[in-house]
């Protein structure tokens, strides 16, 4: 699977990845749009995003949750009814929702936020299994 | 598939589904069988404002529908469904709910019953927010709404089977022009056990897509699937489109995420290490009931037994289907609504069918189970799918073979009289048989068909049965039988059950851990304020299209540390959160007990306008009271002469066993007395049980039709 990966040591906490993942899929610059989310912690800097686990597929009453060839896991709108299952049994909190459209939302791993990352921070990188190490890689 | 289908088009109804706002589609759907009549009416702001949807919604339609001396089988006589505003809502678990109400069959007063399914939400989303069905068909027709034709249609579908799960199946393939549309399709249903007796369910169906199969949820109470079947209806379907979790379009939908994403979380969190909901649904209660003498057993002779391990929760988990999103809506993450797949059948027309039994929940495990003595679990799942697809009310079905065993084991019936069979407790090859029996509409199972009260009758009219004692033992109030709690040691839930409206069914008030467990209702008025404050808030979930487990079936610890813990403050924060959010109309809780007020009343003064709904007509069955028989006094002898001592200063040592029973018959009879007269007036009623001039008026539901009832009683009394 490729996934998202993050490097704490690189970041310097510029938020670019959460401006650009909220313009490349909601046009808007609104970080709550963003399915990457950076916190500051003591030592620096921390990212929460989706890992692709697939915990929340076998939640979704509708199927809207599907992983595709790639592992990653995508979300069908049209057959999301927007009922935040995913979004409370996510272990990670990482699944996310947009009231103004009532759908679920979440990383895809497209790969936008690591072209608009000015310390190279982020990365895509290809994995056996999800794992949570991809929060703090070193690359 | 659809062109080779017979479909005899009776009547159509053009429509255009309206747009909803705010979670109303402002009109209703009248429907009647009889006269092929279909059309639409507005709802008013005032009905929004006093009746706020659902069962309120109901009621009114129905008051205006019937005549005072309106039968169940009269036909203007209807079934009413409605959601309510918040009904459909994707974001907040348990927001699917479908609320039924008729003139009952058993009760001969107003039935409500609420069930999941989809059926009330994509009725709302294609446009109505209820449907009222009036009216005898001649021959069997379905009630059709379909959303993306546009159109309403009353058809004869002569093809169409009549039991549940194989109606349920036929139908969604003859309506589904594609495998998805079936996602958008509902229906209700009974069956043929509903066209043999009075005890008919009603069947919500939903379509699981993980399954990929329908499933049904079961509004029971009160026999509307006998009502169903006797206007020829075999099932009210619905074919809605497509929709998205914002198909209600409510006022403040970010505040309505911010409640979902916090409950979502809270269920996420607790319940795998509470009640395990998820995994077992609601039978974890049976080992919790049982271990504090609350789970009926031998017709509510006794509260415990040890081999209801066999059938506790421990054992369902590994029994019903793990891993799957068992809501019976979308979002419902409490998903109690749990199934056991590929059960083979044993007995039966569908004998070696292998079928997916809805359940079982724990009123179903108790009412054919523990109550009849049955706890072998392969026995209750057959008797569960049996009772579902023949369209039969499992509380009533369980209570009525417990009535009877009990009455064959004291000799009122032999086997001369059950046809050879052994009825004694615990024989679920009977039970199985009379209720094969009741849907054919044969032998012993046309008394079972009775339901409790009407069965008493009967033995006592046919085969001289002692009234007292066949009063005594039969649970049932009003003609309902009683859902499965063991109400002896708790005055509170006495009343829970018996000053109820529709009858004894615990959605109004469950206080037994209250009162007996945590002894924090001591005295009468602390009691009495607890049979206003829960039945209100209460019925509060079946105007709004709520289901109650989600409000306190997995609660995070915090509640502990509240100011009333009983009343979960912020999950009745979390549905002021909602109701507000969704309507835009602002609400605190002491309006929310105020919108139940006004449609509580109301259905107290339908009931007085059909004849009943008064003080005589609010008394429990002593079996429900305190111990019947002798065999029940001595199984707990300690606790009862313990009692006598506390209670009544009484020396039980120089008693005899009768002196001691009769002691204890007065104390708890005179007991219940006086708790009623303290619910009444808290209630704002007279002491007859009649809602009295003023307190209507400061409900603001004194219209003139409903004065002229009360005030009709009101100068009886004088
Ligand atoms: S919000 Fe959408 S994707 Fe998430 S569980 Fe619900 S239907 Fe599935
Ligand atoms: S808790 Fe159970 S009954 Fe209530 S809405 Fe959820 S699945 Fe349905």
């Amino acid at each position: 699977m490729k996934v998202l990966a993050y490097d704490a040591q690189k970041c310097t906490g510029a938020r670019e990845c959460e401006v650009t993942c909220a313009q490349t899929w909601f046009k808007v610059q609104d970080v709550a749009k963003s399915s990457i989310r950076i916190s500051v912690k003591d030592d620096g800097f921390a990212a929460q995003f989706c890992i692709q686990c697939g915990k929340c597929i076998e939640v979704c009453p509708t199927e809207a949750l599907y992983y595709n060839k790639q592992g990653i896991v995508l979300l069908k709108k049209d057959l999301c009814v927007g009922c935040m299952s995913c979004v409370g049994f996510c272990p990670y909190g990482v699944m996310y929702f947009a009231p103004e459209e009532a759908l679920a939302f979440k990383c895809v791993a497209c790969g936008q936020c690591v072209k608009a990352c000015p310390q190279e921070a982020l990365k895509i990188v290809e994995l056996d299994e999800a794992s949570t190490d991809v929060w703090n890689l070193r690359f | 598939m659809t062109n080779k289908i017979i479909r005899h088009v009776l009547a159509e109804f053009p429509y255009q589904t309206p747009r909803i706002e705010r979670g109303y589609a402002n009109q209703t759907l009248y429907v009647n069988v009889g006269t092929g009549e279909i059309k639409a009416k507005p709802v008013s702001d005032e009905m929004k404002l006093k009746f706020t949807g659902g069962k309120g919604f109901d009621l009114w339609l129905l008051w205006h529908a019937v005549h005072d001396d309106t039968k169940w089988d009269s036909p203007e006589n209807e079934i009413v469904i409605s959601t309510g505003p918040c009904g459909g809502i994707t974001q907040y678990p348990g927001s699917g709910k479908s609320l039924v109400t008729t003139v009952s069959p058993t009760t001969e007063i107003i039935t409500d019953s609420n069930a999941g399914g989809h059926f009330g939400p994509l009725l709302k989303f294609s446009g109505w927010d209820a449907i009222e069905v009036q009216g005898i068909a001649e021959k069997d027709v379905m009630v059709i709404v379909d959303a993306i034709e546009g159109k309403v249609t009353i058809e004869e579908m002569p093809d169409a089977p009549n039991d549940t799960h194989l109606l349920g199946r036929w139908l969604y393939d003859v309506l589904a022009e594609k495998p998805q549309e079936k996602y958008y399709i509902a229906m209700v249903s009974a069956g043929t056990g509903a066209e043999h007796s009075l005890l008919g369910c009603l069947n919500f169906s939903l379509y699981d897509r993980k399954r990929q199969d329908v499933r049904y949820k079961q509004a029971a109470r009160g026999g509307p699937g006998t009502v169903l079947r006797q206007k020829h209806i075999k099932a009210l379907v619905v074919r809605a489109q497509p929709f998205k979790g914002d198909a209600n379009h409510p006022a403040d939908m970010e505040r309505i995420a911010r409640v979902g994403a916090d409950i979502q979380r809270e269920i996420a969190t607790w319940d795998s290490v509470q009640n395990r909901m998820r995994n077992r649904g609601t039978s974890y209660l049976v080992e919790i009931m049982s271990d504090y003498d609350l789970l009926p057993v031998n017709n509510f002779k006794f509260g415990s037994h040890p081999q209801a391990r066999d059938i506790n929760g421990a054992y369902w988990e590994t029994r019903v289907t793990q891993g799957l999103p068992d809501g019976c809506w979308y979002g419902c993450t409490v998903a109690c609504a749990h199934a056991v797949d590929g059960f083979e059948l044993q007995t039966g027309p569908y004998k070696g069918h292998k079928v997916i039994v809805d359940g079982p929940e724990y009123e179903t495990i108790g009412a054919i189970g523990s109550t009849c003595g049955i706890f072998d679990p392969d026995a209750i799942l057959e008797l569960n799918f049996y009772c579902d697809t023949y369209g039969i009310d499992t509380i009533s079905y369980g209570n009525t073979i417990s009535f009877l065993m009990e009455c064959y084991e004291v000799g009122i019936l032999d086997q001369e009289k059950t046809g050879g069979l052994e009825l004694t407790f615990g024989n679920a090859a009977a039970s199985l048989e009379i209720l094969h029996q009741l849907a054919r509409g044969e032998g012993l199972g046309k008394i079972a068909a009775l339901g409790v009260r009407k069965a008493k009758t009967y033995v006592i009219e046919h085969y001289g049965a002692d009234p007292q004692f066949v009063q005594d033992i039969g649970m049932e109030n009003k003609g309902m039988e009683y859902s499965m709690y063991m109400g002896k040691e708790s005055l509170a839930q006495q009343g829970g059950y018996a000053l109820t409206n529709k009858g004894p069914q615990h959605d109004e008030a469950w206080l037994i851990f209250m009162d007996q467990v945590n002894n924090q209702i001591p005295t009468f008025e602390d009691k009495a304020e607890a049979l206003h404050y829960f039945p209100m808030w209460r019925t509060w979930f079946g105007l709004c299209g709520f289901c109650k487990l989600p409000w306190n079936d997995v609660v995070d610890p915090k509640n502990s540390k509240s100011a009333e813990p009983a009343k979960i403050p912020h999950h009745v924060q979390n549905y002021v959160d909602i109701f507000s959010a969704v309507t835009g109309r602002e609400v605190d809780i002491n309006e929310i007990i105020a919108m139940s007020e006004r449609v509580y009343n109301f259905q107290r003064v339908f009931n007085i306008r059909l004849g009943k709904g008064l003080r005589e007509h609010d008394y429990p069955p002593y079996r429900g009271v305190g111990p019947v028989t002798e065999e029940e006094y001595e199984s707990r002898r300690e606790r009862y002469d313990q009692q006598l001592r506390e209670w009544l200063g009484l020396d039980p040592d120089a008693m005899t066993l009768q002196e001691k029973m009769a002691a204890h018959r007065h104390y708890r009879t005179e007991r219940y007395e006086r708790l009623m007269d303290a619910v009444y007036e808290r209630r704002g009623w007279t002491r007859n049980g009649v809602p009295t001039v003023e307190k209507l008026k400061a409900l603001g539901i004194d219209f003139p039709e409903v004065l002229a009832v009360v005030e009709k009683k009101l100068r009886a009394e004088d």
